[in-house]
């Protein structure tokens, strides 16, 4: 109960830390955007440089007037109340822009990553069982190029020549927009279809990773004298591969997961703006290339806070798959 | 001294750092081709300019051509040379990942040791400090500082990009090297040392850094891989200012002409990815064998 309440201090105080990092972001904005966004209310909306100034102010929780703590603290305070500010391209509440993208990038990651982890778990106990041999060697190549190559680079090179060059797959957009969205079959193909080569880009490219991981997981487990003994009473080897090996050696692959999804989160901003899918990332980009800092905070904070609880549901994960840190008196 | 003295260690240090770690990499062919390919980037970027100089100016007759003698590898959207592009862009993305690399290192265990070798509250404020940083995604967080430092019209120099590039990578390496201090710490040749009265500074640099070398030469190179990720990714993203024919610089471009490339074209695409594809490869390669010359338990002999 303890080592709960510790990891999700831990994770609070994470999240507060990355929060302060935006303040420290928008306080110290370059090129004066409290003043920008003057001039383009007064500009746009007629308003009087006053109004202009207490709109702004009451946007984005900064209030110049106010001294430096006392504007961190109405900062925090606007956070909490879900006032992540305005969105500069599309004047809506940062909250909800985001909120848009959230279930296809999350539809997206969760799928790649689960194909992607499934893959590269079962080629990883074949190398482990056939280690030093053809199987081994082809496959460690295989997966150090599918480790090393970047997703954008690969998304690219697929959209180039799957989505234009053979245009086999669509190039844009997460659905055909012709059709309604619902739980229609007609909808799911579509969505399927078009999510196709952004997965094959996160899939191919993590794969690797995930099947040296195991390897060398699998490899440590196999040397256990635990192994031998069942080996010894004649157990059959599938049954030893699945429940000895296999889940002794998944196990410090699960915090990895939730890790690996938090550096997907950040890629996704490559794949999706590629594709033109219709997620965060996608969001994140033009965000980026039209400098809306209040929507490029918006996001970070939001993968940071996937990232952060990822990580605590996997370490609760964890203590309940392996017995020995359940009982053993939690990490330290 | 006398000359024989100098000769010997020189022999020694020839013998140590250079025969011994080259004989272990000559038995692993991955290893043999990372380092390989490496030395031939860096040659590339050293002396090919000399040979093929960069030339920017567009010449629209010539756009999207196939290879040939007089492009190599083709041309670009505005008929400019891409094999000059490749050879003159990857000088910046070298020195960047290797900085970003000795910076992450240097980071890393200075404060995994200062975490471990110190060790009461000092211990659990760092340990705080290095979870966190282990949670924060580092490429979001590079993003956003990048913007900012666009807008703010900072000259970026390279120093400052490998800075950025390291921002959250340190943090592994110093959770390894606490824990090694912190279990090497207990050991009876440490009490030795301290029974002898050695100084500090030898039992952490004599002692307990060479048994935490093996985490430090790895994550040296994976952070140079790392680095090379997020860098000419920025670039991609046209977020870091970048320089001409770079080869983030290049996939930016390819990427913002990638419906107008027509077949003869694929090459401009082609060129930069796999350039920095093959790049990775043999740093992780490499790495895999740095990995055994470190680790004697990993060797086969």
């Amino acid at each position: 109960m303890r080592w709960i309440v510790k990891r999700l201090l831990m994770a609070l105080l994470t999240i507060y830390v990355v929060t302060t990092i935006t303040f420290f972001l928008i306080r110290f904005m370059p090129g004066d955007f409290v003043e920008m966004m003057v001039y383009y209310y007064m500009t746009n909306y007629g308003m009087s440089e006053f109004e202009a100034r207490e709109m702004v102010y009451g946007l984005y929780g900064v209030e110049l007037k106010d001294p430096l703590w006392l504007q961190y603290i109405k900062y925090m305070i606007t956070l909490l109340h879900g006032s992540w500010g305005e969105s500069y391209i599309t004047h809506q509440p940062v909250l909800k822009v985001l909120l848009y993208g959230l279930p296809w990038t999350v539809f997206l990651l969760s799928t790649s990553l689960t194909i992607s982890f499934v893959i590269g778990i079962g080629i990883g106990i074949l190398m482990a069982y056939r280690r030093g041999g053809v199987f081994d060697n082809v496959a460690s190549v295989i997966a150090s190029i599918s480790r090393a190559t970047p997703n954008f680079i690969l998304g690219l090179l697929l959209l180039y020549f799957f989505a234009i060059y053979y245009p086999i797959f669509p190039a844009r957009s997460s659905y055909d927009i012709s059709i309604k969205p619902g739980f229609t079959i007609e909808f799911i193909s579509s969505v399927l279809y078009h999510s196709f080569l952004p997965m094959m880009a996160y899939v191919l490219t993590s794969f690797g990773g995930w099947a040296l991981a195991m390897r060398g997981s699998a490899i440590r487990v196999l040397g256990e004298d635990y192994i031998v003994a069942a080996e010894a009473r004649g157990l059959k080897s599938s049954r030893i591969s699945r429940t000895y090996v296999g889940r002794n050696a998944l196990l410090p692959l699960f915090t990895s997961f939730a890790i690996s999804l938090g550096y997907m989160f950040g890629g996704s901003v490559f794949i999706e703006t590629y594709f033109a899918y219709n997620g965060i990332g996608q969001i994140i980009g033009l965000a980026l290339s039209w400098r809306d800092y209040p929507l490029i905070q918006g996001g970070f904070l939001l993968i940071t806070s996937a990232v952060v609880i990822s990580n605590f549901i996997a370490d609760l994960l964890y203590g309940l798959l392996d017995p020995r840190i359940r009982r053993g008196g939690m990490y330290e | 001294m006398n000359e024989n003295k100098i000769m010997r260690i020189f022999k020694r240090i020839l013998y140590d750092y250079i025969y011994i770690p080259l004989k272990i990499l000559s038995k692993d062919k991955r290893a043999l081709f990372g380092l390989i390919v490496l030395i031939i980037y860096i040659l590339m970027s050293i002396i090919g300019p000399i040979f093929v100089p960069l030339n920017l100016e567009p010449n629209m007759e010539e756009r999207y051509q196939p290879p040939s003698w007089k492009h190599p590898l083709g041309t670009d959207f505005a008929g400019r040379d891409i094999f000059a592009q490749i050879v003159n862009g990857g000088r910046d993305i070298l020195i960047a990942a290797f900085l970003a690399g000795f910076v992450t290192i240097g980071l890393g265990t200075i404060i995994g040791l200062i975490a471990g070798y110190i060790g009461g509250k000092v211990d659990i404020i760092v340990t705080t400090l290095i979870d966190i940083f282990l949670t924060i995604p580092g490429f979001p967080l590079l993003m956003i500082i990048a913007t900012w430092l666009l807008q703010s019209g900072i000259t970026v120099n390279i120093l400052m990009i490998a800075f950025l590039l390291s921002i959250t990578s340190w943090a592994g390496l110093a959770r390894s090297v606490r824990s090694q201090v912190l279990s090497i710490k207990q050991e009876p040749f440490i009490e030795v040392d301290k029974c002898l009265g050695l100084s500090k500074f030898h039992i952490i640099f004599k002692e307990i850094l060479p048994n935490a070398m093996p985490y430090i030469a790895i994550n040296f190179m994976l952070s140079s891989v790392s680095a090379v990720y997020s860098y000419t990714g920025l670039m991609a993203l046209g977020l870091i200012p970048y320089t001409p024919g770079n080869w983030g610089a290049m996939i930016h471009m390819a990427q913002a002409y990638v419906g107008t490339i027509t077949g003869a074209g694929c090459w401009y695409i082609l060129a930069p990815s796999l350039v920095i594809i093959i790049l990775q490869v043999s740093l992780v390669f490499l790495s895999n064998g740095i990995d055994k010359i470190f680790n004697p338990r990993l060797r086969e002999w």
